[in-house]
């Protein structure tokens, strides 16, 4: 996730902007370990953190020339520390890899097509899912740390105009699971189960609202929520675990073509 | 950007190589894998120094155990709710010198069997005859598992079942029958518990009783008023069992001192526990795996009280599921090592087990590290008893560990549904009604046993593959025994709604080993509690009596070590919990010696028995208090 960039816009002038991602994001890392212990490790955090600063330096210079302001890979690296799950290390490294190598590698008109985070844990699934898992489970019960996630992300995404997006996921989500409970015939509540739960709380409030990888209307932001939630139930259907990772992974980069071909095709017109 | 083409390329080619990894990974455990597939019996004997088979049915062990038949509000989701009962324990119940074998079974109305041991090796199954049959009532309850020991120090085992319902103690009246301690015994009338151990908290020579509770002792199971039942977080979870302690008195009663001795300080979903001295301050200490949350260690202070220690330990902070706790002293240091089993899916789930080892000393305490990845042991599956034992006797304890949660329709799949709810809040995963209904789903099944060598070295290696001892099972509950008192650590293996697995273990003829079976006389008769340090080969080794052990399971109390292919141990020291060290000298190797504690003598608590030429040392005879030589007394820190 680049939450980074989200989080720029925030007027905390007594901070240079670069750092207000990575201050925020350590400050809900540190609540969530603090309060239930989250990490296995910190070793294993700080391997992810190696691995997504060190490939995002390394391709950064080798492309540009130039060394690249660390926040960004940082952010992208607690962002796997904390949603891999495994007894290993070398996942932890491999998913930062991988999630900042996508951004030098999948790029269209200028910008990369993928929250690198989303990239990085589809592919792993898809890779090395005997190898790993995705954080899917509860903090705990103890409600002021995941009050305090909440506050904090709505307040950032309210901050930077993004609030409308995950208003129109967390509808269209409680809707589609209302369509699932219909079709499957399992209760309400166990559909909508998922979203009480921080996997849930980490792609709403900061995967789907990358600036970087979202279209750049509102209108357009809003339909993308929607189509998000829809392929998730699809693959909810069948299923799948991690059905809002393949969701944002397959609709954020076919929205951004289709977008700009729907741009291109208005310039042409006009 | 405006990066050249090469530059572009390079940096696809980087990332392809970086989706090759797991591939290369894959590859790479999967040359091992084949390897050890491909050998044999000869070659795993001769490989890695012994070989399973399972002889079940040679032996006339036969029998399968049968999971309980719960309320029908339970129904959709009974399979994984009843996934729990199979249980093994070893006793001597006839005191005849042979290891016999007692089973549960987890139905109303289906018997517990106790096989016992014939001069021939054979095994009669005499549950009903010795009264042991028919314990699962709707009285009663179900048996969740079994633990033996004297606790009337009257020279014979006794038997405390643990169920899903009234916890009884059954007392052996010593001719092959026993006698059901009922009402005003101080035990509670109703827990749902899945462990317990015998062992003498404040070493006064009587054995005290720990239980562990898993559901909440209001529910019924059977009879269930409200399905909000399940845990309230998969890993944070605070609504489970009171866990309890009991002193004994020594006639078949006991006192419940579970808050007095800080022992019910909160609600977790206990699952196992076990005890060892890990601060060698001489009194045993409390290990608990929870289910659901954090494992906790209990440091037992001066027999007085209890301290919750995991997290200062370095233990109990980052939850699981643990499922299983055992120790063992894994590297010949003379320090124990604890294992905890938790569950890994690949794809969904990934815990990992934890190897605790210790590190160092904090404020009276020993500090750990979990270091079950850098060893290898780390990736199991569905863990349930995970056994440290030394399967090939080279002197370092190995691991086995069962596997396998529900194997019901093959290829079918209940994960996607499980993971769905337990992701939700509290209010959602609590009520079982929320749960979606299993309809027949396998959940984790047909998994195979994981058999781990501890190479001494700091490695442990799989091996199941190539030395068998891993049918695909939904199994539960590992136990040790020594069949034909060879020397070589047979298993029994108690499976889940299947047939018990006992696998006789193939030893390379050459490997070298000692035993011990102590009889207390200060302490409780049984020994638990007793540790055994033998000094060999320049290491020494260290091993504990136990009340109960890993998951649902009690090995045989004679302790047995293994030597390699070193004839000669320099002494053994055994610590007994009455604080009296005994020390043999040279003891023969390849044979039970049977110890009896020695009387106090003048105050002395360190005796030093030398090994009598007349060959005293054999099998089956003891050390004669009239052997001791000399006393030493010891600082309270030799203890």
């Amino acid at each position: 996730m680049s939450s980074t960039q989200i989080l720029q816009p925030l007027r905390l002038q007594s901070l240079p902007k670069t750092m207000i991602g990575p201050l925020l994001i350590t400050g809900l890392l540190m609540a969530a370990h603090l309060s239930f212990g989250i990490l296995d490790t910190w070793s294993k955090l700080f391997t992810a953190i190696g691995a997504t600063v060190l490939t995002e330096q390394v391709l950064h210079r080798f492309m540009t020339g130039s060394w690249r302001n660390l926040s960004s890979s940082y952010v992208s690296g607690i962002s796997a520390g904390i949603l891999v799950r495994s007894p290993l290390f070398w996942p932890f490294a491999l998913t930062g890899a991988i999630s900042i190598a996508s951004k030098y590698v999948f790029r269209y008109r200028g910008s990369h097509i993928w929250n690198p985070t989303n990239f990085g844990i589809v592919v792993m699934l898809i890779l090395a899912s005997d190898h790993m898992a995705v954080l899917s489970i509860q903090w705990g019960n103890n409600m002021w740390a995941m009050a305090v996630i909440w506050l904090v992300g709505l307040f950032t995404i309210y901050k930077v105009n993004r609030f409308h997006i995950c208003a129109t996921y967390i509808l269209a989500f409680l809707a589609f699971a209302f369509l699932r409970s219909g079709v499957t015939g399992e209760l309400f509540l166990a559909e909508i189960a998922p979203l009480t739960g921080p996997m849930y709380q980490l792609f709403v409030l900061f995967m789907i609202t990358d600036p970087k990888t979202t279209l750049p209307t509102k209108r357009g932001q809003i339909v993308v929520a929607v189509l998000i939630a829809f392929t998730e139930m699809i693959f909810r259907f069948f299923e799948a675990v991690y059905a809002p990772f393949y969701g944002l992974f397959i609709v954020g980069p076919i929205s951004i073509f289709v977008w700009h071909w729907l741009q291109d095709r208005k310039n042409t017109v006009s | 950007m405006d990066v050249p083409f090469w530059k572009k390329l390079t940096a696809a080619l980087l990332f392809v190589g970086l989706l090759f990894v797991p591939y290369l990974i894959r590859l790479s455990e999967s040359a091992n894998l084949d390897a050890e597939t491909a050998a044999n019996r000869e070659s795993s004997m001769e490989r890695y120094g012994f070989y399973l088979e399972n002889r079940a049915d040679e032996l006339g062990i036969r029998f399968t155990h049968q999971r309980s038949d719960l309320d029908p509000q339970l129904d959709h989701i009974e399979a994984q709710i009843a996934s729990v009962g199979a249980s093994v324990s070893i006793t001597d119940v006839n005191m005849d010198g042979r290891e016999d074998i007692y089973l549960t079974s987890s139905a109303i109305g289906t018997p517990n069997a106790l096989f016992v041991q014939q001069p021939d090796g054979q095994f009669t199954e005499s549950a009903s005859s010795f009264g042991l049959a028919d314990v699962n009532t709707a009285e009663l309850g179900v048996s969740m598992g079994a633990i033996w020991g004297d606790m009337d120090n009257d020279g014979d085992e006794d038997l405390f079942l643990y169920r899903w319902g009234t916890p009884t103690v059954y007392e052996n009246m010593g001719d092959e029958s026993f006698f059901r301690m009922v009402a005003n015994n101080g035990l509670p009338r109703h827990v749902n518990a899945n462990t317990a151990l015998w062992t003498d908290v404040n070493r006064d020579g009587i054995l005290d009783l720990f239980l562990g509770g898993y559901y909440h002792e209001d529910v019924n199971l059977f009879h269930v008023t409200s399905t909000r039942l399940m845990p309230d977080s998969y890993e944070y979870a605070t609504n489970g069992g009171l866990n309890y302690l009991f002193l004994g008195r020594g006639d078949g009663t006991f006192e419940d001192v579970s808050k007095e001795f800080g022992i019910q300080v909160d609600r977790r979903w206990t699952l196992a526990s076990t005890a060892a001295d890990l601060n060698n301050d001489g009194y045993p200490d409390l290990i608990l795996a929870n289910d659901y949350g954090v494992d906790q260690i209990f440091i037992n202070e001066e027999g007085r009280q209890f301290r919750e220690s995991g997290e200062e330990m370095g233990i109990g902070f980052a939850p699981k599921s643990g499922m299983s706790a055992s120790v063992a002293d894994l590297y010949g240091t003379g320090e124990y090592s604890i294992y905890i089993s938790n569950i890994s899916e690949p794809g969904v789930l990934m815990q990992g087990n934890n190897l605790w080892v210790a590190t160092g000393k904090r404020e009276e305490v020993p500090s750990y590290q979990n270091i079950a990845g850098s060893v290898g042991v780390e990736r199991g599956e569905w863990g349930y008893g995970g056994l440290l034992t030394d399967l090939n006797n080279d002197g370092y304890p190995d691991l086995y560990l069962a596997n396998g949660y529900i194997s019901d329709e093959p290829g079918t799949d209940y994960w996607y549904d499980y993971a769905k709810v337990v992701g939700g809040h509290k209010e959602i995963i609590i009520d079982a009604k929320n749960w979606p209904a299993m309809n027949g789903r396998t959940f984790s099944g047909y998994q195979r046993n994981k058999i781990w060598l501890n190479s001494g070295s700091g490695k442990f290696r799989e091996v199941g593959a190539a030395v068998g001892g891993t049918e695909i099972t939904d199994s539960r509950a590992v136990a040790m025994i020594d069949l034909h008192k060879d020397g070589s650590q047979d298993l029994v293996v108690a499976n889940q709604h299947q047939p018990v697995l006992v696998y006789h273990n193939h030893q390379e003829p050459d490997r070298k080993w000692i035993g011990f079976r102590l009889e207390g006389s200060q302490s409780n008769r049984s020994a638990i509690g007793a540790e055994v340090l033998i000094h060999w080969d320049q290491r020494v080794s260290r091993q504990t009596v136990h009340g109960g052990n890993a998951f649902s399971s009690q090995s045989q109390r004679a302790l047995l070590f293994g030597l390699q292919d070193t004839k000669t141990v320099e002494r053994a020291e055994i610590r007994w919990p009455s604080g009296v060290v005994q020390i043999l000298n040279e003891p023969e190797t390849g044979t039970y010696h049977t110890v009896l504690e020695p009387s106090s003598l003048n105050g002395s608590r360190l005796l030093d028995v030398s090994r009598p030429s007349d060959g005293a040392t054999t099998s089956n005879e003891s050390y004669s208090p009239d052997a001791i030589k000399t006393s030493i007394l010891p600082t309270p820190s030799n203890l």
